[in-house]
């Protein structure tokens, strides 16, 4: 089984996240990791969707979630030509003795330091899953109280923009 | 003020449908909006109840079924005055199939309307039924007032959340000024594309909030673009592959219904010569009667269909979808064919069974086009000798032909009953059936002819889809003879829809092929089960509980009883002759009728059964 990653481009109405994740859940699909936020046309909203599968069942899931009423396009983002970040915001305990070697691996990481208390510090880093995956091996020694992941957001490389097209602009 | 008639809007919805297919797809959202008639009439000051009612008038809407309650109710007083009939059913569930049958037997949107909580979840099964079928039915529900919405107020029920899965799409209509466009756009998403149903769940204080009503509305559907012309280049390999394959089927499925290319079809399998199945959904499509058809594939399907279908070297799918009843094991499915797979629905090509030559399309369009490249790619000089072909599946239909044995025990054979019912009634009646024993009997003696002369519950099979059904039906086309042929099982699931009949002058008639047993569940106790008949007798042999002609009679119905051979002709004539009434004719046939021919559930189409024990021989080495 493969990653996938799918820009799903809907209109911005109440509902449609739920239509649109409980076509995979009804379809037999795992979503992985999912995120939603507007995009420069406040009437459109973007999906990205990173589910595991095959293929040939990933061309029908595909196919279900086009014909949603709500779904505008479709686009599957090859790692190789596009850009694929998350965000992570994660609790770490660093009393006074460690504090100086987390803050160090916050630096070779460039991820930054959001809020100090007296025995922990709040980082706050972004990167491919891979790069965040490699700063939390780096951090766990020191004791993660309290970490939250965003959905992975991805966008193609190039000047080309997936939201260009007649069915985007009548939205 | 002036009122704008339903007659102009409904024609200007129609001109713009066609419009639209005919500007193809790439416009086709903007060609969808309903033009502008020449006079635009004023807006109109109403209630959203009222504004949902003059929209269901603009858009041509005859007939509504449904029942009153809380929520709902606002929108019932202006109903009370509208040119839509309104016929009160008695569940929930006869509106929904009664809208369905309406649907199928005229091609027309059916509309249904319930109250909110228990009134809308009784609508979920009649939904889930038309979308398994992709039927065009518009569900109007009410919904409780928007401040009570998701705190579990009285009669709440998340009807959206409910209907996501079974549903083309569903709306919460959440300002009275949006219901105009909201119903236009669910008549359309109902009955374009591939078909299906719609639900608009309306809160009740939006039903009664002032607004304006403004005829036609723009609809805003720029997700919603259907592929209705296939594409030139995939239309010509499939029609070289017409041309050339020793052993092709046309496999025909509901969507050659739903598109009215029925004429288009008979033309393509004339100019072909290729044998024709057709689906549990498409019986009527291609004339029963035609000597190229071979009749219905899968589980009970003639042993010439079935064997066609797995021998062939090339299937050409119109409208149908490689369901699991007609593919059987699908592994092991049609293993030498080349598939040519021509859809409404992108994703139905390719969903089960891997499609060669994948066509998107409407299939009016696509036998238009294959006509046209396939006399082109006879005028060139190709075309396959299909005489060895005609010459195996011959053989087959004259060693396999569909039949059945008498009852050893003196019994009523129900098949009788049905084969005679069906040459009585004669080819021009709407038979309507629900699901099991009867049913499939009903497909195999019957012969159809004609389009949308076949009604049934094809995909989620729900029992007591018959009596409303038919009741929708003959709603629909007044004119026309509907029978309802149904199970005792399924009748007592229903039945209460006669008193809708009896009061509302549908006179329907039903014949109940009454075995005493939930049969087919019997029948599969029979094989599989060692004889253990746990739970499926009804008691209605036994005890004769419930007396069905009592029971006809209760609502309101003439009830007929035939229990003899001899009698089965003069009581159908008997029923035929009573137009005024609907009526029930029980007729007490014998529970160890079989239907045969038999595919094992989750066996290969090769194991088919012609009789319990007898494997047709085919001769494997003439392939």
């Amino acid at each position: 089984m493969t990653m996938h990653t799918l820009s799903v481009l809907v209109e911005n109405k109440p509902g449609v996240l739920a239509r649109v994740s409980g076509l995979f859940s009804r379809r037999g699909f795992n979503i992985d990791s999912l995120a939603v936020g507007e995009t420069e046309n406040p009437d459109v909203s973007r999906i990205t969707i990173v589910v595991n599968a095959e293929s040939s069942p990933l061309e029908q899931v595909t196919k279900q979630l086009n014909k949603l009423v709500n779904v505008l396009k479709i686009v599957e983002l090859d790692p190789s030509t596009s850009v694929a970040r998350e965000l992570l915001l994660v609790k770490v305990r660093a009393d006074r003795n460690a504090r100086a070697q987390v803050l160090e691996t916050v630096n070779l990481f460039r991820a930054r330091v959001v809020d100090v208390a007296a025995d922990t510090l709040t980082i706050e880093a972004t990167g491919t899953p891979d790069k965040l995956d490699a700063l939390l091996r780096d951090l766990e020694p020191f004791g993660i109280k309290e970490m939250v992941q965003s959905g992975l957001v991805a966008i193609g490389r190039g000047s080309r923009a997936i939201t260009a097209g007649p069915a985007l602009r009548a939205a | 003020m002036t009122r704008p008639t339903p007659e102009t809007l409904a024609h200007s919805v129609r001109r713009a449908r066609n419009a639209a297919e005919g500007a193809g797809d790439a416009d086709h959202t903007r060609a969808a909006t309903p033009a502008a008639p020449a006079v635009r009439p004023a807006p109109a000051q109403v209630s959203g109840a009222g504004s949902l009612v003059r929209s269901l008038e603009a858009l041509g809407v005859d007939v509504v079924f449904g029942i009153p309650g809380g929520a709902i109710l606002p929108a019932y007083d202006p109903l009370y005055d509208s040119t839509v009939r309104h016929i009160l059913v008695r569940h929930e569930q006869g509106a929904g199939h009664a809208a369905t049958g309406y649907a199928q037997a005229t091609g027309r949107v059916g509309v249904c309307i319930a109250t909110s909580g228990p009134g809308a979840t009784n609508l979920v099964t009649p939904i889930a039924d038309a979308y398994m079928d992709s039927v065009p039915l518009v569900a109007i529900t009410g919904q409780v007032a928007r401040p009570a919405i998701g705190t579990d107020a009285f009669q709440e029920a998340d009807i959206q959340g409910i209907t996501l899965p079974i549903t083309k799409h569903n709306f919460l209509v959440q300002d009275a000024a949006e219901i105009p466009r909201v119903l236009a756009e669910a008549f359309h998403l109902a009955s374009t594309g591939r078909p299906g149903p719609v639900l608009v769940d309306i809160p009740k204080d939006v039903l009664q909030a002032p607004t304006t009503f403004a005829w036609p509305p723009v609809l805003d559907l720029p997700g919603y673009r259907p592929t209705l012309h296939p594409h030139g280049k995939q239309i010509r390999e499939a029609a070289r592959l017409m041309s050339s394959a020793r052993r092709p089927v046309l496999y025909v499925g509901g969507g050659v219904l739903k598109a009215g290319a029925t004429e288009g079809l008979r033309r393509l399998a004339e100019l072909t010569g290729i044998p024709v199945v057709t689906t549990l959904m498409a019986l009527g499509a291609f004339p029963d009667s035609h000597r190229q058809h071979l009749g219905m594939p899968g589980m009970h399907g003639t042993v010439a269909a079935v064997y066609g279908l797995q021998k062939a070297d090339l299937i050409v799918a119109l409208g149908a979808r490689f369901d699991d009843r007609v593919t059987g094991k699908l592994d092991s499915f049609a293993p030498e064919a080349a598939v040519v797979h021509a859809d409404i629905d992108p994703a139905e090509i390719g969903k089960n069974r891997h499609a060669d030559v994948p066509i998107v399309g409407d299939a009016r369009h696509v036998i238009d086009e294959l006509l046209t490249a396939v006399t082109a790619e006879q005028a060139a000089g190709s075309g396959a000798d299909l005489t060895d072909w005609w010459a195996q599946l011959d053989d087959l239909r004259e060693r396999y032909p569909l039949g059945y044995e008498e009852p050893a025990d003196g019994t009523l054979s129900p098949q009788y009953v049905i084969k005679r019912l069906g040459k009585i009634a004669g080819p021009d009646a709407i038979y309507v059936a629900g699901v099991g024993q009867h049913q499939m009997w009903a497909s195999q003696f019957i012969s159809y002819e004609k389009p949308q002369t076949w009604l049934n519950s094809g995909g989620l099979g729900t029992m007591g889809y018959a009596v409303p059904a038919a009741m929708g039906a003959k709603v629909g086309r007044p004119d026309v003879v509907v029978w309802a042929i149904d199970g005792d099982g399924c009748f007592q699931m229903t039945n209460q829809e006669l008193a809708t009949c009896a009061l509302e002058g549908i006179p329907v008639k039903i014949a109940v092929i009454n075995n005493g047993n939930l049969g087919m569940v019997r029948q599969w106790q029979t094989l599989f089960y060692g004889e253990r008949y746990s739970n499926t007798d009804l008691g209605t042999h036994k005890h004769r509980i419930p007396d069905f002609v009592k029971l006809a009679e209760a609502l309101g119905c003439v009830g007929l009883r035939c229990e003899t051979a001899e009698d089965v002709d003069k009581t159908i004539e008997a029923a035929m002759s009573i137009n005024d009434a609907p009526v029930v004719i029980d007729f007490v046939v014998g529970k160890d009728a079989m239907v045969w021919p038999m595919v094992a559930a989750g066996t290969s189409n090769d194991e088919i059964m012609f009789a319990r024990g007898v494997r047709p021989a085919f001769d494997e080495d003439e392939l």
